[in-house]
């Protein structure tokens, strides 16, 4: 496992694929690579989000609390990323991610993705023109959505 | 304290002084004899004047050859017998100066011990400081003079000028015809020599408490950059200094210059007078040569006269300016201090303020006419709106500040008039902010114990003999004569038998003001020596071995790596794997080791050296590719980079001139790049430069190290074996035994949960806590956090048991659930003692036996928690805020 197979694997996640190669080993270098055992959280639902988790191996379950207790909403696999949003603002996490299976991650902290958006301007632009094409899917979704109620 | 040098010299050591004089007077004729003898040598021996010879002298008959040999062999004795007897007054005075300066340095350190507690705001230690050090230093020599030295002078002179006038009344009148003069003029000049002398003194005490002010805010220099304000007015001080000390020495110089031409005037009157006498008959040719002898030696106590009048105008205006800062009003009374020996007798008597009143030094009212009683055993809890005089009731119990009127009691006793050895060992006090004096968490905690010497120093005899001579030589200079290596430590007052027990009462006061674990923390960074306390290390290789038996649980072993000798420990760097120790010399610290010599002599016989540098310059390459765009002072490169910002060009050319997969040949180039592979952690960098054949190398020569070591340096590494502790690293390490891993998550926290779980089981906590007491809490506590320095503060004064605990304010910079837990644990230990506690929460209250709520310097209401938690009542006001 070396630090080339992580900038590989950061460089298929939308969020940061147009960065240069160097600011994805530094991206890589400067964040920490953790294993987590079947069942232990990577955060728990109402936390300060501190970091996000890129998945290298394993799956992740994503759960959310409801009335009849804590929900799966999605399975996450390799190359999912989870958390970003925490790490772009200052929210509590939306929901738990437990590990489901032996899972590998690399933990990007906040202040070091931070620091390095800070130091990069490329870097941030990228990441807008990403957010922006998110919102623009989810207008577009919105949409659809209303019409089909409408309709 | 006497205002005057002399008095003090006279009240403190009037035997010794008159026995100085007294040998002084009786030296004095064998000193006129010393003059006597060679004038008959002259006149009777060589010059045969007035001798028959052959002659007799007691009896026996002498040629003149022979008389001349007997009188020189008198001279020769009476020049012995002087000098012996001026050696022995000179020790004499030496011990005498020397004691007067113990004596009045211990005066003052004792005054500073008096000082009332408000007169701290207003003097700085800048100050006390060099009055108590430096600037009665010279006083010593000068108080073993202060008598002496004007006796044996004027004596002296007296002693020459009688011998002139006997020789010839007109010789004499010609010896001392120039005194007068000088004895009108020199003091004259010399009284403003005094008054520059006074204003050097303050300016340059000021000087040091600006020194003092300046380092205490340096800070705040840098922060407002007024490095060059300050730096003028420092200056402007020194100028200051310059003049006032040029113009002394202009002075004192003046006034020598003067002394020494008057001086010369008087051989000019013997030439013209004595040889005129001497031309007419009048007067022997020897007794003019005597004359001018005896001349020639009063200038050298003519001069010490001077030189003493000078020193001692000097003295003078020093002691009196150090003495009168060290009268403060409102001094305590020397009694209250005097030791008492026996154990002191309980204060548990009912507590009385009967119209207590107190002003403060701005001539404030802080407390008027406050009267109430606490009962034995009561808890109190003292409440009000800041600067209400709530703090100022806190202080009065203390016994910090007096009242400026009314009585406080407790029992029959008078408060302000006890001595300080009973309340010290009766009263507990815990003040808002904690000084604790430099030692370890276990010297903190029973410095309330030790107010008189309990248990007397064990020693032979003869250690014992000389042990009381010292203390007799205290006595002498008016110190305390109380031995400083006897046990002061009243371990009955802490309510246990002896020191061995002290640890585990002290378990229990730290768990009650909440500080057990960080104790715990303290205990686990520790370091024990085997050697000392083998039951200890023995104890820990325990807890190791059982946390390697815990950690072979699958779930757990990857969390830690241990340590094997036959195995490359991924998550050490490459340094700690080579050196696989702990570094006793610093020479062997892991941030140096590349570049010291018995391991890069290791590593080329090795022939790993070359390989390395590769391995290095591949690790310059990523950190140039990785960190080149970032700008100098980047945090990244404290955190992730292996080479510096300013480092960072100096490599850049490095790689552009050197070849990829060669080493190169230059040392410098070499040196540069060896160091960087040794920061490499295998586990946490994840740059794939190490594959296992060198892994297997690098075993191979931490073996030809190890070897290395043991034959050249045995002793600056402490080197890692499963089966023996490591003196040099801490509890903790010594536990662990390897390193915890990286890459998983929660690593830390679950390794010290594993390590506590361990220790419990085998009911080791005790025992590492132990250690932990030995920790050294630093200068004023400086390695505590505030918080911890509170608990402390409080948990030694539950120490001491005391019958009365007072508790200001203390625990305001403990968190919500830390304060609480401080609160259970006083409440559970305070046993029968009094509690008064001045406090901001009225939640917290509530658990009080009576509330008092103090504002305006008055008792506004006092009552129990559910009479006062009303509407309308000044607590339930305080409770809204």
């Amino acid at each position: 496992m070396s630090i080339k197979e992580e900038v590989d694997i950061l460089r298929n996640i939308p969020l940061f694929a147009k960065l240069e190669p160097a600011k994805l080993k530094l991206l890589a270098f400067t964040s920490e690579r953790l294993t987590f055992a079947p069942g232990q959280p990577l955060f728990n639902q109402g936390d300060a989000g501190d970091a996000a988790y890129v998945i290298i191996d394993g799956e992740a379950d994503v759960l959310v609390d409801t009335a009849a207790g804590k929900t799966r909403v999605a399975t996450l696999g390799r190359n999912a990323i989870v958390g970003e949003i925490a790490i772009l603002c200052d929210v509590p996490r939306t929901a738990t991610v437990l590990a489901n299976s032996p899972l590998t991650v690399l933990r990007i902290a906040k202040d070091t993705f931070f620091r390095l958006v800070t130091e990069f301007p490329q870097m941030a632009v990228e990441i807008m023109r990403e957010l922006a094409l998110r919102v623009e899917r989810m207008n577009t979704q919105l949409r659809e959505a209303m019409s089909r109620k409408a309709s | 304290m006497e205002g005057s040098l002399y008095r003090f010299v006279l009240r403190h050591s009037p035997v010794e002084t008159a026995l100085v004089c007294a040998l002084t007077l009786a030296s004095l004729p064998i000193y006129y004899l010393g003059l006597d003898v060679p004038k008959n040598i002259m006149n009777q021996a060589i010059l045969g004047r007035g001798m028959e010879y052959p002659t007799q002298v007691f009896g026996v008959t002498l040629d003149q050859v022979g008389y001349l040999a007997v009188m020189c062999a008198v001279f020769f004795v009476l020049v012995i017998v002087n000098g012996a007897i001026k050696q022995y007054i000179n020790t004499l005075k030496g011990r005498l100066g020397e004691r007067l300066l113990r004596r009045l340095r211990y005066e003052l350190i004792a005054r500073i011990l008096r000082f009332p507690q408000p007169h701290f705001r207003k003097v700085s230690s800048g100050e006390l400081i060099p009055m108590v050090t430096a600037e009665v230093e010279p006083l010593g020599g000068f108080m073993g003079d202060a008598f002496v030295q004007p006796l044996i002078q004027a004596g002296t002179l007296l002693t020459i000028v009688t011998f002139l006038f006997i020789q010839n009344p007109i010789m004499g009148l010609a010896a001392i015809a120039m005194y007068p003069i000088q004895g009108y003029v020199i003091p004259k000049l010399q009284r403003r020599v005094n008054m520059l002398g006074k204003e050097r003194v303050r300016t340059v005490r000021k000087l040091s408490d600006r020194i003092n002010e300046t380092v205490a805010s340096a800070g705040d220099v840098h922060v407002h950059g007024t490095a060059n304000w300050e730096r003028a007015d420092f200056s402007e001080r020194l100028g200051l200094i310059y003049r006032i000390r040029f113009e002394i020495y202009q002075r004192k110089s003046f006034v020598k210059f003067l002394n020494n031409l008057l001086n010369q005037m008087t051989p000019f009157l013997f030439y013209a007078i004595g040889g005129y006498l001497v031309i007419k008959g009048q007067l022997t040719a020897g007794a003019l040569t005597a004359a001018l002898t005896a001349n020639k030696d009063m200038t050298s106590p003519w001069k010490e006269l001077l030189d003493y009048y000078q020193q001692s105008q000097d003295s003078k205006i020093k002691f009196e300016q150090v003495v009168e800062q060290f009268r403060p009003a409102g001094m305590l009374d020397e009694k209250i201090q005097e030791p008492i020996l026996e154990p002191p007798p309980p204060l548990d008597g009912p507590i009385g303020f009967a119209n207590v009143s107190l002003v403060d030094d701005a001539q404030n009212r802080v407390l008027e006419a406050v009267t109430l009683t606490i009962a034995p055993g009561e808890t109190v809890a003292v409440l009000g709106p800041p600067s209400g005089g709530k703090d100022a009731i806190a202080m009065l119990l203390a016994r910090l500040i007096v009242p400026s009127g009314g009585r406080i009691t407790i029992g029959d006793a008078d408060l302000t008039t006890l001595p300080e050895p009973v309340t010290g060992a009766r009263l507990g006090y815990a003040p808002p902010h904690a000084y604790l004096a430099s030692g370890t968490v276990r010297d903190t905690l029973i410095y309330g114990l030790r107010q008189r010497p309990v248990t007397a120093a064990k020693r032979d005899p003869a250690a014992e003999h000389a042990r009381q001579r010292w203390l007799a030589e205290a006595a002498k200079a008016g110190n305390l004569p109380l031995d400083v290596e006897a046990d002061w430590v009243d371990w009955s007052r802490a309510g246990i038998d002896d020191r061995r027990q002290f640890a585990a009462r002290a378990m229990e006061l730290l768990d009650a003001v909440d500080m057990a674990d960080d104790v715990y923390q303290f205990g686990l960074r520790g370091r024990v020596d085997p050697a000392t306390q083998p039951e200890i290390t023995d104890a820990i290789l325990k807890a190791r071995a059982a946390l390697r038996a815990r950690i072979a649980d699958p779930g757990l072993a990857a969390l830690v790596e241990p340590f094997d000798p036959d195995r490359y420990n991924t998550n050490a760097t490459l340094a700690e794997n080579l050196l696989f120790g702990t570094p006793v010399d610093p020479a062997f610290e892991v941030d140096v080791l590349a570049s010291n010599p018995l391991v890069q002599r290791v590593l080329t016989e090795a022939g790993l050296i070359d390989e390395l540098i590769i391995i290095g310059r591949k690790v310059a390459e990523t950190m140039v590719e990785l960190f080149a765009g970032l700008p100098p002072g980047h945090e990244f490169f404290e955190q992730f980079s292996f080479i510096s910002a300013e480092d960072l060009p100096q490599f850049q050319a490095l790689l552009g001139r050197t070849q990829a997969d060669v080493a190169p040949v230059n040392p410098a180039d070499r040196a540069r790049l060896l160091t960087l592979p040794f920061k490499l952690i295998d586990a946490r960098h994840r740059l794939g430069l190490f594959d296992d054949a060198l892994k297997q190398r690098m075993l191979a020569a931490r073996g030809a190290l190890a070897a290395a070591l043991a034959r050249e340096a045995p002793t600056a590494v402490a080197g890692f074996d499963p089966e023996t502790y490591n003196a040099a690293a801490t509890i903790q390490d010594n536990i662990l035994f390897g390193k915890v891993a990286y890459g998983q998550a929660k690593s830390s926290a679950r390794v010290g949960t594993l390590i506590a779980e361990v220790l419990d089981e085998l009911t080791l906590r005790p025992v590492v806590m132990e250690v932990g007491l030995d920790f050294a809490v630093g200068v004023g506590g400086a390695r505590l956090t505030a918080a911890q320095r509170q608990k402390l503060a409080i948990a030694r004064n539950l120490v001491k048991r005391p019958d009365l605990l007072v508790i200001n304010n203390a625990i305001a910079s403990l968190d919500q659930a830390s304060q609480t837990r401080v609160l259970d644990g006083v409440l559970r230990e305070r046993g029968k003692s009094t509690l008064v506690w001045v406090m901001e929460s009225t939640a917290a209250a509530r658990r009080f036996d009576r509330i008092l709520v103090v504002a305006d310097g008055r008792v506004a209401e006092q009552g129990r928690f559910d009479e006062l938690n009303r509407p309308g009542t000044a607590f339930a006001a305080l409770a809204a805020q």
